[in-house]
């Protein structure tokens, strides 16, 4: 059934993909340009209207401060945690944002939510798939790094409510990608997933057995890639402009987009040539050109690909394993076709990586095949499980400020954990909790993920109610947190504040919002609508013509269902929905004589002896009646 | 090794905890956590990591048959494989793989299903710990641990060592000599605690026995897994330390 088609979608930093299960193999499906991959970039164009992808990439230097990208790296973060990202990336904030609130984009004169800039590129990837169907899409599995912790997950599921997609499971990056890797040849052994994209690094290690993949370890960096590598290029050309020619463009939207353009094409050449010419236009009629060499370029770069090897030593020890005990390495990410990083990782793994499959698509197309397994299975996908783990430890703070570990990092998903409280205070009735995560001591240095409150605690002597706490991490590596007063057996209740996340009620209003830029989503559905109708009165109409009752109607009638009938052909392939309903109504109305004609001769063959469905007026999606309204759900 | 019987007719294990009754949906007999009949995953049950496997509680199991039980009961009741089903399902579904992945992590590690037995009898060793973590915390003092006697030398002499490079380091110098020896010192502990796993499976056999002999054999090796494990993590934190030193 198209109707409950899931798709794969690679939610990315620099871009966005989605894949679905063709056949035995995931394909990347492409957007009406073309190509494969939807560049994460937002623009508000002079209309007020959002343009999104390839697109919107010119927005970027004609009119910076109403377009956006890297987004992601904005995901489910606060005012304080991002300011070093407000230094290296020209993101406009409102001007009234309070710590501890969601952050809000400028674009022009409006604001977004980082989860609500995501599901514009989300509703994107939806459309492409709904014109590649031509039916509606609905359901998704959306890939987010490894290392996302609960918040960031959390705005992920956001964005994708926001466009209009129900959310089946969160699946980290590098466990798609290997589930994309690991289609064609199901092996045992163990597989290290190394994974440096455009904002975000993680590295997995897993065990293949029959089918099932599961994560040992896993580590990461979600603040970490190709946009590192861009800044470091940006600022020596920003230095170069200043020191050799007396200007200061970095205060100027405009060229640090020109700049940024230009060195990362640089960067692309360079992973294939020696040396690379850089050269930017600048305002006053100006021009900044130098050339850079390969072995510059890795000088450069070396401490940033460095911070990858913290992340895989730790995954390394807490898989308890040595890197020769490593038996195949995995490339994704556009980052990986650096040759510098290649090296890096075939030092430290002491193997030659694997790069059979496109690093830009595998986590996409893994995407796709475990939107598969979630919808009942394949053939291709038979006995393929995914084990995944928790990348961060969850904790209570306790006395002292200190972190108490509940569950700990890389436990296998879901997870659950529970913890007993008790007041400290004579007829207390409230208790408030606490929730962190992350690896170290002090609360103050975990991240916070939600404070709790649990109320209606039955008032009692300090120290005797027993209030258990039962946590628990999902499938989609998510929190959720029920509790329980057990002396009363009453249900204690908890009030959620996330941390940096959106409210429900938010995401609905949000979601209200979004119709103001879905006019074009409700359009394209009409037109896939009214294609799918046209698609189904054209084969009846085929139908018809082999039928004895073709031979009853007059030749002017014959004539005249030819005319409509090409006419329909013609318009089907245009976007304007009107005249696609027009076409179908007058056809339809040609052909009533024909379609009751037929309806006659199968009866009379019924009466002869044979079933309706021997008569032969149509099969598949086409109802009976052979220009009857089909159905679309 | 001690092998469970009924563990050699293959799927006796996914039938076999507790009084099975019929399932929600087809009204057949059932396994514990799903329906052998039409697949369906049950409600879950109370029930402790051991018996959740079907498993006695005994500490010398085989650990890769446990894992091939977890991969087979994985492959009934995760959530992926009932992502089109009702709710409710769906929902027990989700329940039952917690327990079953906690059930795995607690029992496949040595050190972990032995404290989860010992708590199972009662001992809290976690307990223990928190609460004099929380004394030493309440008085303004650091938590006092009792250092096992044999170690009593070598600890005091490591400490020395330790202060020593923690000063060296903030000063900036550097003592080959000295790391040298505190290395030998960290693989000597780590051997220890290596000592340490194997001695306790010797204690295994003694328990898994004695739960057919009498009450007062069992407390006795009760005692000694106890003592053994409070200075196999003793010995642990000492490493820890040493580890925060070399990576000053």
């Amino acid at each position: 059934m198209s109707s409950d088609r899931i798709v794969g979608i690679d939610l990315g930093t620099t871009n966005s993909l989605v894949a679905f299960m063709q056949g035995s193999d995931p394909v990347v499906i492409p957007g009406d340009d073309g190509l494969n991959l939807v560049p994460s970039v937002v623009a508000l164009d002079e209309h007020d209207q959002i343009i999104v992808g390839n697109s919107a990439r010119k927005y970027l230097i004609d009119t910076p401060e109403r377009s956006v990208y890297s987004v992601k790296r904005l995901m489910g973060r606060g005012l304080e945690d991002i300011q070093e990202e407000l230094k290296l990336f020209p993101f406009h904030l409102a001007d009234d944002l309070h710590p501890g609130e969601v952050l809000r984009i400028k674009l022009g004169q409006k604001t977004f939510s980082p989860p609500e800039i995501s599901a514009f590129i989300l509703r994107q990837l939806k459309r492409n798939a709904e014109r590649f169907f031509n039916a509606q899409v609905t359901k998704a599995v959306i890939t987010v790094p490894a290392y996302f912790n609960d918040a960031q997950r959390q705005a992920t599921k956001d964005a994708g409510r926001i466009a209009g997609l129900e959310v089946l499971r969160l699946v980290n990056e590098p466990t798609a990608a290997s589930l994309a890797y690991g289609l064609d040849k199901k092996q045992n052994g163990i597989v290290a997933v190394y994974d440096l994209g455009g904002g975000t690094f993680d590295v997995s290690i897993l065990k293949l057995h029959d089918g099932i993949f599961e994560v040992i370890s896993t580590n990461g960096d979600t603040h970490l890639g190709g946009d590192d590598i861009d800044n470091i290029l940006i600022h020596i050309a920003l230095d170069d402009i200043r020191g050799d020619m007396g200007m200061d463009v970095s205060r100027n939207g405009e060229a640090v987009a020109r700049i940024r353009k230009a060195v990362i094409e640089t960067k692309i050449a360079l992973s294939s040539q020696a040396t690379a010419h850089l050269d930017v236009e600048l305002p006053e009629g100006r021009r900044y050109q130098r050339e850079i060499t390969q072995e510059h370029f890795e000088k450069l770069i070396q401490p940033i690909i460095d911070r990858t090897v913290g992340p895989c030593k730790q995954a390394l020890k807490d898989a308890g394993l040595k890197p020769e005990q490593i038996d195949e390495v995995v490339l994704v990410g556009g980052s990986t076709r650096i040759p510098r990083v290649r090296a890096l990782v075939e030092d430290m793994f002491k193997r030659t990586p694997h790069t059979g499959l496109n690093p830009d698509e595998v986590v996409a197309l893994g995407a796709a095949v475990q939107a598969n397994i979630l919808a009942g299975g394949s053939e291709a996908t038979e006995n393929m499980l995914l084990l995944d783990v928790t990348p961060l430890s969850l904790g209570i703070e306790v006395a002292g400020g200190v972190t108490d570990k509940i569950i700990l990092r890389n436990s296998t998903i879901p997870a659950s954990a529970t913890q007993h409280y008790t007041t400290q205070v004579d007829g207390q009735v409230n208790v408030a909790i606490h929730v962190l995560q992350g690896e170290r001591e002090l609360a103050k240095d975990c991240r916070s993920l939600a404070r709790f409150d649990l109320r209606g605690v039955p008032p009692m002597t300090a120290g005797i109610p027993r209030i258990e706490v039962k946590f628990l991490i999902d499938a989609n590596g998510i929190l959720h947190v029920s509790a329980r007063e057990q002396r009363s057996g009453k249900q204690a209740e908890i009030e959620v504040q996330p941390s940096y996340g959106l409210t429900d009620e938010q995401v609905e209003s949000m979601i209200l919002d979004s119709f103001d830029y879905a006019e074009e989503d409700f359009r394209q559905r009409q037109v896939i609508e009214a294609r799918n109708e046209a698609d189904t009165i054209l084969a009846a109409l085929e139908k018809g013509r082999q039928s004895p009752a073709w031979g009853q109607l007059t030749s002017p009638e014959k004539k005249q269902i030819a005319k409509l009938e090409n006419a329909l052909v013609q318009v089907r392939g245009e976007d304007d929905y009107a005249a696609i309903r027009k076409a179908i109504d007058t056809l339809n109305q040609a052909t009533t004589r024909l379609a009751e004609l037929m309806m006659d001769s199968a009866v009379s063959t019924a009466l002869t002896g044979k079933t309706m469905d021997e008569a032969d007026m149509g099969e598949g999606p086409t109802a009976p009646h052979p220009v009857a309204k089909a159905e679309f759900k | 090794m001690h092998m469970n019987d009924q563990f050699d007719t293959g799927m006796v294990v996914l039938a076999n905890s507790g009084p099975t009754s019929a399932c929600w949906s087809c009204g057949e007999m059932r396994a514990a956590h799903f329906c052998t009949s039409c697949g369906k995953v049950q409600p879950p049950a109370p029930a402790d990591h051991f018996s959740f496997f079907g498993l006695p509680r005994k500490l010398d199991l085989d650990v890769a048959r446990l894992e091939r039980d977890f991969y087979e009961l994985s492959r009934k009741l995760h959530p992926d494989l009932h992502g089109v089903t009702d709710t409710r399902e769906q929902e027990w579904s989700l329940e039952q793989t917690s327990k079953l992945n906690d059930a795995y992590r607690t029992l496949k590690d040595p050190i972990g299903r032995t404290r989860y037995l010992l708590s199972l009898e009662g001992v809290e060793l976690e307990e223990q710990s928190k609460a004099a973590t929380e004394k030493a915390r309440s008085t303004g003092q650091m938590k006092q641990q009792v250092v096992p006697p044999d170690l009593l030398e070598d600890v005091f002499e490591l400490n020395m060592q330790l202060e020593e490079l923690r000063v060296q380091k903030k000063m900036g110098e550097d003592d080959p000599a000295l790391l040298e020896e505190i290395g030998k010192q960290k693989l000597a502990l780590e051997a220890k605690q290596d000592v340490l796993l194997s001695e306790l499976k010797g204690y295994w056999e003694e328990w898994d026995s004695a739960a057919e002999i009498d009450d007062s054999g069992r407390t006795r090796v009760r005692d000694k897994m106890v003592d053994l494990l409070n200075r196999r993590n003793y010995i642990r934190n000492l490493v820890r330390d040493v580890n925060k030193v070399l990576e000053m």
